[in-house]
């Protein structure tokens, strides 16, 4: 069974009286294990669908299908709980909070789970990313790198199925970027479900299947061996 | 989330800036100080003016000239019907009587050398002393012989002896009372000053000399009637009444030209008069208390903007809209709770300070700082409630994106 499910998708947002149809109809399925790379310029909806797979949105209509529950039915605290237990942000801007060291914004999803042992789990998360001598660090004394590495154990902590990554190479130098990009290649082979937005072609390379957006549509959905023999760009 | 969990992030932002959040609380801590400082003013007024009437003992009746006067205290005399006569019959003719005191009391100036003071001069028989237990702590009381010669004596309260003559024994001293010398002859005991009285503040000189010498007038202000026991209140009342009327003529349909009180009576007067103030001091404090709380949602509305960021992180990990609600409820309400106990502290030691100072009784009541603090806490949650509300509505998205 799949674990991302998108049937007709579509998301209206009224902006000044104006209405922005950002997502017009969007069908998508992501089975566990995959790790996918949501590719497209800006403006193309791939913002609006990463916030709606994560559950920080809803769709206008259409269905989304999270792990077997129908996200649409669900209140402001389901889906928190949903975006909790379930997903596990990694953001451009890293998103630590300031003035709070490493240890305890891994702990932060656990504080909102009501998880015991949070100490315990949150310096095993940060030993998995190669930083537990870093655990009383505050996110100013760390690199960029660093940030992102705490970021994604906050992420992991949980245990949930699902990665979001929304350009998490984004603010990173290129051989960080890679060190980053190494870190995710190693969760997808521990099985790992990765969804990856970004627009480098390079960062696109380590995922196994890329999704073009356009226009509030998919335009191209194709495995990444088949990237460079599509290049002609027949959309399907 | 847990309380203890809200509890801990609210105590890591509080500390994370200390000087703004002393700031912030700083409007409670004043309003908690105020409220208990001015209640404890008050109270102990009450219960200073409380003691003082009822040391003069439950048994004693006070007549003044004319009708009943708000208050029952009328400086001057604006009806001069009663007379040192009077009190002499009501000794005489009153079975359950046991002491009078006429007394006749002015302001006027007095004068020692290049000091002088404006006081309260009170014209007293020998008696005085007995009937109001007010005695000389050195020297000697007016006796019949000054009574009769109209002699030029005084007695001076322990104010007006240190205001005239510091650490200087006045004995046998010459003052001036509204120009004419008088020698002083003993100085009175303390009675003490409350916050709108001070009992000591007074000369005192034979009555004959007060009406002859001094003010030129034949009546006196009141007389204090001591009346064997509390039980014969009543009938004593009834009787110096009865007498007064026939002595003033006064026919079956005239009003009395005096007023007769009891301790009780003046005692509710006082009473009301500092629980008025009390109430009066204690809501200008809590209005304080109020303001302190506007700036408390203030700074917490400014928090809730700067950290918009954070409450998105934290929507976006799994935090649902009361885990932030609670989160910025419990940082106002921690907030208004350290600036309460912060408030009582200061509270009780500018008490203290006031009491010393100006050497107020004052009385620090226990359910007064309750109140104090439990405003304290409730304004924390009032005015912590809409900024809450603002956070917890944020969209998560909206959120991440603010820089």
């Amino acid at each position: 069974m799949a674990l991302i499910s998108l049937r007709q998708v579509e998301k209206v947002y009224r902006m000044d009286g104006v209405e922005v149809r950002a997502l017009r109809g969007i069908s998508l399925e992501v089975d566990a294990g995959e790790f996918v790379a949501i590719m497209g310029p800006s403006g193309s909806g791939k913002s609006t669908c990463m916030n709606i797979i994560g559950c920080l949105d809803r769709p206008t209509s259409g269905t989304y299908v999270l792990d077997g529950t129908d996200v649409g039915s669900l209140d402001d605290g389901a889906l928190a709980r949903l975006r909790n237990r379930r997903i596990g942000f990694v953001f451009q801007s890293f998103n630590l909070l300031p003035r709070t060291p490493a240890v305890e914004n891994v702990e932060l999803p656990m504080i909102y789970a009501g998880t015991p042992d949070r100490r315990a789990r949150a310096l095993a998360a940060l030993e998995a990313v190669g930083l537990r001598d870093r655990a009383g660090h505050l996110p100013t004394q760390l690199s960029g790198g660093e940030q992102q590495r705490v970021a994604i154990a906050r992420a992991l902590v949980m245990a949930p199925p699902l990665i979001l990554a929304d350009e998490p190479t984004g603010n990173l130098d290129s051989a960080t970027a890679g060190e980053i990009m190494g870190v995710l290649d190693g969760l997808s082979r521990q099985g790992m479900t990765i969804v990856l937005v970004t627009h480098e072609a390079d960062i696109a390379a380590h995922a196994r299947r890329h999704v073009h957006f356009r226009d509030g549509r998919i335009v191209r959905d194709e495995p990444a061996r088949a990237r460079f023999a599509a290049s002609g760009g027949t959309p399907r | 989330m847990t309380l203890a969990a809200a509890f801990r992030i609210a105590l890591r932002a509080i500390a994370g800036n200390p000087l703004r959040s002393i700031l912030t609380a700083l409007g409670v801590i004043i309003g908690v100080a105020a409220v208990i400082a001015m209640i404890a003013i008050g109270q102990g007024a009450r219960r200073a003016t409380t003691e003082q009437v009822q040391a003069l003992g439950s048994n004693l009746l006070t007549v003044f000239a004319g009708t009943a006067q708000a208050g029952g205290v009328a400086r001057g005399d604006p009806v001069q019907t009663l007379t040192a006569d009077d009190a002499e019959a009501i000794r005489r003719e009153v079975p359950q009587v046991t002491g009078v005191s006429a007394e006749l009391n002015r302001q006027a100036q007095v004068v020692y050398r290049s000091e002088n003071v404006v006081t309260r001069v009170v014209g007293v028989t020998p008696e005085y002393q007995r009937v109001r237990n007010f005695r000389p702590i050195r020297g000697e009381f007016i006796t019949d012989d000054h009574m009769r010669a109209r002699a030029r004596v005084a007695l001076l309260g322990q104010t007006v002896a240190q205001r005239l003559f510091g650490e200087a024994d006045p004995i046998g001293q010459p003052i001036k009372i509204r120009g004419i010398t008088f020698a002083v002859i003993g100085v009175m005991e303390s009675k003490g000053a409350t916050s709108f009285f001070d009992r000591d503040d007074l000369v005192l000189v034979p009555l004959t000399t007060a009406q002859r010498r001094l003010f030129g007038v034949r009546h006196v202000g009141s007389i204090q009637v001591q009346v064997a026991s509390e039980e014969e209140m009543p009938a004593a009342q009834e009787a110096v009444a009865d007498l007064l009327r026939r002595r003033h003529r006064l026919d079956a349909g005239r009003e009395d030209d005096f007023t007769i009180r009891s301790q009780a009576d003046i005692l509710q007067v006082f009473s009301g008069v500092a629980q008025t103030m009390t109430v009066l001091l204690g809501s200008i404090a809590a209005v304080s208390l109020v303001v302190g709380g506007i700036g408390i949602m203030n700074i917490m509305l400014v928090s809730v903007t700067e950290r918009t960021r954070e409450i998105g992180i934290r929507m976006a990990v799994g935090a649902r809209r009361r885990d932030i609600l609670l989160q910025f409820l419990v940082e106002s309400v921690a907030l208004s709770v350290s600036g309460g106990l912060l408030g009582i502290a200061i509270g009780i030691a500018a008490t203290r300070l006031i009491s010393q100072i100006a050497g107020w009784a004052t009385v620090i009541s226990a359910p007064a700082v309750l109140l104090a603090f439990a405003f304290a806490v409730a304004v924390g949650v009032f005015f912590g409630l809409y900024p809450a509300q603002r956070a917890a509505r944020l969209d998560p998205i909206e959120a991440l994106r603010h820089e």
